[in-house]
């Protein structure tokens, strides 16, 4: 089998399937509801002065 | 304590973000560059590359110091009018002793991966010397200082062990007569001659930038070394003899 | 602490005093043995670099304080200093990389104007402008304005005394290096990575000072959460460390020669230069100054980014992604198929992640766009996401490999490159450092909002010049290296196809020279606000406010 289609067949299996997961990881952890009090929090830190 | 544990969760976070990163950012480099080294397919299996005689290497070394490569490429790709304006498209065996890789990004000149033996030498000269001499047109600048720089042993000494490092199977014959090796390639009436011609089979012997009277003397000028460079390359592989469909990747 | 503390030498300025005195010594030993005169010299600034900073070292415990304290009235006691600095080599280093870059463009245009000398010539001259815009002007925007948000966001002052001044007077002295050696023919001949293997094991070294400097920064903060512009800071410092490395791996000829040979070669090589190359795009030329959009547009709308959360699936998308993208600088070479593809692929699913920061960029104006008439700052800032957006559509477009055989190798490229640096890279950079200078300098406002002005429409239309004179450029170069006669010829000689650029050369020359023009007015612009702009209200003493 050539590389060509050893690396096609695995970028459409497994590759394709870890980006995925690897992306609604991290949309879940950003749009948890309960995440959204903390982020709102963290969005104004360059807004207060000291 | 409490405060103390808090705390130190939140240091090791900044730690384990930037873990995270090295992570995600190695991915892709790994997939992308480990198999080239593996992969017996990345590099043609191609009669005749060689690795680059001393004289070769001091002229590539000029080319990679005067920046060639911002306006020349040497990679001539698989696309019809670049095969027929440049020849065969380049096969990454032929730059396998190349360090660095010279394939370029731009070409405000023509590609040279092909240029070897197309023009004689002393167009060559002629034309680093004065471009629009040779092609009214041309934007590139004037190299006529080369002719007047001799080539110091410090230009080859230690040069071929470093490549050798890198993987580049110089002999240890070849090493040791590096400086040798580079002033008899200019002279065909070198002592040393065959000599130099059994270490490097082929390689071309003539006073390349074109000072007979001071190559005979030992004196190699930088253009002479880059005129050898630039006729050597494109020339190693035989393209009556390569078969292309034994090399698919 | 009793009152009669002693002043002692730290640990820091006595292990630094004697690092540089190992490294004086040492440049000496190199100076004498070297075999070329560039290096000679190299040694000797490097030397001369070293005594001048044991001196300074000595200077500075003689001035300063028993103690420095981390708060002053239980507000941080933030160290500002190196981050002035960094602007105004910023500045210095903008208007210079500019004007080289208008030499080189005119050099192409009228090639009379490389006085055919081997330090004037193209060759040497390229580098030395992509350096000193790249590494030199963006360099310093990112270390100054990293140093300035990983305070204020963590409310913390910048770790170390000594480190901070390490990292950017030793990143300076790295782009002089750097730079003189291309002049005097001392290069390692890959692109953006030119400098030779001393210069590259110096800047490894700032490097790791760089990263430790902002991380203990992290760790002294006050706000519980890592604010998202340091995670795209952090990113920054830690691939380019990464590329760095793997990129730059060579075996110098001696310890007393300036030359090196790559441990890669030829198709390896060339991948690793790309994988390094095209990072180098985005981690330098994108995530750092997607940290400064981060901090500075909404400190400057006075409104919060437009969602926090967004940032974070952009901040992961964009560097998962952004690694895989080299090898679309080498389609149809030699490089195997599977990594033209790949490179392929991931650079046109780059485009989301780009665009999804984009807008995040602009809608954080949604309900004050009437600020961009008000403020000429914020104008510039929105304009450069726009500019992102619009070279982050052309990247992906370009990546492509039936659209790639036209543009390789032409002018289109290069017009690509300067709607990003110019565009994006320059203006987000221009905007931060006409924030930072008021503010650093405790001025009400800038000496002129009208010369900001100026600087926007001269800029812009150098701009629209340089990439639309690029863009005719290279697909017409394209279109005349693949023309063919009806009877089946190639229709046009190389040198031909050099001819019909001379215009378009001209035009993008006039192009730089706008925007070197409005370099120009911005550096008296913020001289001016230094030298007679009006000083802020002095805030109440904070110990008469009562906590928020």
């Amino acid at each position: 089998m050539s590389a060509y289609s050893w690396l096609a067949g695995f970028a459409q299996t497994a590759g394709l399937l870890y980006f995925v997961g690897m992306f609604l990881a991290i949309a879940a952890y950003a749009f948890w509801p309960r995440n959204r009090a903390r982020f709102d929090e963290a969005s104004t830190i360059p807004l207060r002065e000291d | 304590m409490s405060l103390w544990n808090k705390h130190a969760i939140l240091e090791k976070n900044s730690i384990i973000l930037t873990v995270g990163i090295i992570i995600v950012v190695a991915i892709g480099g790994l997939v992308e560059i480990a198999p080239l080294f593996y992969l017996r397919s990345t590099i043609e299996r191609v009669e005749g590359v060689r690795p680059y005689t001393p004289l070769e290497l001091a002229g590539r070394a000029i080319y990679v110091r005067e920046g060639c490569y911002n306006c020349h490429s040497q990679m001539v790709r698989p696309l019809r009018d670049e095969v027929e304006r440049y020849g065969h498209y380049s096969l990454a065996a032929e730059s396998m002793y190349d360090k660095p890789f010279q394939w370029g990004s731009k070409r405000t000149g023509p590609d040279l991966a092909r240029v070897g033996g197309k023009y004689s030498d002393e167009w060559h000269v002629a034309h680093l010397a004065n471009p629009r001499s040779i092609v009214p047109q041309s934007i590139m600048p004037g190299y006529a200082f080369l002719s007047q720089a001799e080539v110091r042993p410090e230009q080859i000494e230690g040069h071929f062990i470093s490549n050798r490092r890198g993987g580049v199977p110089y002999s240890p014959e070849q090493v040791a007569n590096a400086w040798g090796d580079l002033r008899a390639q200019v002279n065909p009436d070198a002592p040393t001659l065959a000599a130099f011609q059994s270490r490097y089979p082929g390689a071309i012997v003539r006073a390349f930038g074109g000072n007979t009277s001071a190559a005979a003397n030992g004196t190699v000028t930088e253009m002479d070394a880059l005129v050898a460079y630039l006729q050597v390359l494109g020339t190693m592989v035989d393209f009556r003899t390569y078969d292309a469909r034994a090399n698919i990747r | 602490m009793t009152a009669q503390a002693q002043k002692t030498f730290s640990l820091a300025e006595a292990g630094s005093m004697l690092a540089f005195a190992a490294t004086a010594l040492l440049s000496l030993v190199i100076a004498a043995g070297s075999v070329d005169q560039g290096y000679t010299f190299h040694a000797l600034v490097f030397a001369a670099a070293s005594v001048a900073a044991i001196f300074l070292i000595g200077n500075r415990y003689m001035a300063r304080p028993v103690s420095i304290p981390l708060e002053i009235d239980g507000k941080p006691n933030y160290n500002m200093e190196p981050v002035k600095f960094a602007v105004w080599a910023s500045v210095f280093w903008g208007v210079a990389g500019f004007t080289i870059g208008l030499l080189i463009a005119s050099q192409l245009a009228w090639p009379a104007l490389n006085f055919d000398l081997p330090w004037t010539n193209f060759g040497r001259m390229r580098p030395l402008h992509t350096s000193a815009v790249i590494f030199a002007f963006g360099g310093n925007v990112l270390i100054g304005t990293s140093f300035y948000v990983v305070q204020k966001t963590c409310r913390a002052r910048l770790a170390g005394e000594i480190a901070p001044w390490f990292v950017i007077l030793g990143y300076n002295l790295f782009i002089v290096v750097a730079g003189t050696g291309y002049l005097l023919g001392i290069t390692q001949g890959k692109e953006y990575a030119e400098p030779e293997w001393y210069a590259d094991l110096f800047l490894t070294v700032v490097w790791v000072v760089y990263l430790l400097v902002f991380l203990a920064t992290i760790w002294r903060r006050k706000e519980p959460h890592i604010f998202v512009a340091n995670w795209f800071y952090l990113a920054f410092i830690v691939t380019i460390a990464v590329l760095h490395l793997g990129n730059n791996a060579a075996v110098p000829v001696s310890i007393y020669s300036p030359k090196s040979y790559i441990v890669w070669s030829g198709v390896q090589d060339a991948m690793f230069q790309w994988w390094y190359g095209h990072n180098a795009v985005g981690f330098f030329l994108t995530a750092g100054f997607l940290a400064i959009m981060y901090y500075f547009i909404p400190k400057r709308a006075e409104r919060p980014i437009y969602s926090y959360r967004l940032s974070i699936v952009h901040f992961w998308a964009l560097i998962f992604l952004y690694i895989w993208a080299g090898p679309h600088h080498l389609h149809y070479t030699a490089l195997p198929d599977w990594a033209q593809t790949l490179g392929m692929t991931f650079s046109v699913i780059l485009w989301m992640p780009s665009w999804g920061g984009m807008i995040n960029g602009l809608m954080t104006l949604s309900g004050a766009w009437d600020k961009l008439r008000t403020d000429p700052v914020l104008r510039l800032m929105v304009v450069s996401l726009a500019f992102y957006g619009m070279s982050t559509f052309e990247g992906p477009l370009m990546s492509i490999k039936a659209v790639n055989s036209l543009s390789h190798y032409t002018d289109w490229t290069i017009g690509h490159v300067h709607s990003g640096a110019l565009g994006w890279v320059a203006y987000v950079s221009f905007g931060a450092l006409y924030c930072l200078v008021p503010w650093l300098y405790n001025r009400k406002q800038l000496y002129s909002n009208r010369l900001v002005e100026w600087h926007f429409w001269v800029s812009t239309l150098g701009i629209v010049l340089y990439i639309s004179s690029m863009w005719v450029a290279g697909i017409m170069q394209g279109l005349m290296w693949r023309a063919y006669t009806a009877l089946g010829f190639l229709e046009y000689s190389f040198i031909e196809s050099v001819a019909a650029m001379h215009p378009y050369y001209a035009i993008r020359a006039l192009g730089g020279a706008f925007f070197v023009a409005g370099s120009l007015i911005m550096a008296f612009n913020l001289i001016m606000t230094v030298r007679s702009g009006e000083e802020a209200e002095q805030e109440p003493a904070a110990a008469l406010v009562p906590a928020e």
